[in-house]
């Protein structure tokens, strides 16, 4: 790990904010169809632009918007529904357990407001940042989070505009971006302990449970057969030189400071 | 409030719950077993390609050799490059018939 001192000089703030920026334009493609297909999709359900623009500003989760609207076309009681949105983001669970490690530094305040933007990508892109600078500037943290935020909104009040006008997203191939953007991230972490049996054990188990249970089973199932391995097959000393106790860190090293 | 209003606003309070949930959980516990740490450096490995896993078996041939050839790329270039060079390769493969 390097031992990256954090500079909290103004141009060290904006050069972390601008590689989050940076850093988000892969994934940019990829929202603005799926924002601006939800759009189109809520509209057409009988939400009103209000209630669209409500549900991405606070809900701001891909997977729980589709499956609250699918659901809410079934006339599926309002319990079962919050249920589903709180099954098929389980894995937030994770993500939140992993990251937290990094804001122990940050003030409630921010805390609170970086859980909010906890989406796939950005859970992953900060922990690719831990690997590559040895800690997470909040400004990159912020910048990559707000970038993805103001383009989903843009883009579902885009959508719930003109959704008529969206012609097939699969006709450019930007249906396909998120699982090539998930590839290289996930490879992004093959320095990491027993990164390809973990891998291994987590594509097979998701698609057992996929071809079985179904989706979005297969997430759940998987990344945990993932994370007993590397529980079962870790020593003593593997984890020492990803996280620092708090401690022994030095201040600016291992996480998000504030 | 709209009916609808409130039903959202509940969906947002349940994900909101799972993305600071791990967190509150987490740090009831003052020290960290090593085991524990090492299954959560794998998370991101893990649930990734647990996300990402059915895109292999459930789309098409195209789609399936995008994949591979953007992993490959992965392994030598940055993320914006093997993006790029995985999604042209599924709008090729498609585009001829895969």
């Amino acid at each position: 790990m390097s031992q990256t001192i954090v500079d909290y000089s103004v141009p060290s703030m904006w050069r972390d904010a601008l590689d989050g920026v940076r850093d988000a334009l892969p994934v940019l493609m990829a929202i603005v169809p799926f924002a601006a297909v939800f759009g189109a999709l809520a509209r057409e359900a009988g939400f009103s632009f209000g209630d669209v623009m409500i549900a991405s500003a606070t809900i701001y989760a891909g997977a729980s918007q589709y499956v609250m609207l699918e659901l809410w076309g079934t006339q599926a009681p309002a319990w079962s529904i919050v249920l589903s949105v709180f099954v098929v983001n389980f894995r937030h669970i994770l993500y939140s357990a992993a990251i937290g490690r990094r804001f122990t530094r940050l003030s409630p305040l921010k805390k609170t407001l970086a859980f909010f933007l906890l989406t796939d990508p950005q859970f992953a892109t900060a922990e690719r940042r831990m690997v590559t600078h040895g800690s997470i500037a909040p400004a990159y943290y912020f910048g990559y989070g707000l970038s993805l935020y103001t383009v989903w909104m843009i883009s579902n009040a885009l959508g719930a505009l003109f959704g008529a006008l969206i012609e097939d997203p699969a006709a450019f191939g930007f249906d396909f971006i998120l699982p090539l953007y998930f590839v290289g991230l996930a490879l992004g972490f093959r320095t990491r302990p027993n990164f390809v049996v973990i891998m291994l054990a987590s594509g097979c188990a998701s698609l057992l449970a996929y071809v079985s249970v179904g989706s979005p089973w297969h997430i759940t199932v998987g990344g945990l057969a993932g994370l007993v391995l590397a529980a079962a097959l870790s020593k003593p000393d593997d984890a020492v030189p990803l996280v620092e106790p708090s401690e022994t860190a030095e201040p600016g090293r291992g996480g998000l400071n504030v | 409030m709209s009916d609808l209003v409130l039903l959202v606003l509940a969906c947002a309070v349940a994900t909101y719950v799972t993305r600071a949930g791990g967190f509150l959980i987490l740090s009831r516990f003052g020290r960290i077993h090593h085991r524990v740490e090492a299954a959560l450096d794998a998370v991101p490995a893990a649930v990734l390609t647990a996300l990402v896993a059915p895109a292999l078996i459930n789309r098409g041939l195209a789609e399936t050799l995008a994949v591979v050839i953007a992993a490959l790329v992965a392994l030598r270039f940055s993320l914006t490059v093997t993006v790029a060079i995985g999604l042209s390769a599924v709008v090729g493969l498609r585009a001829v018939g895969l």
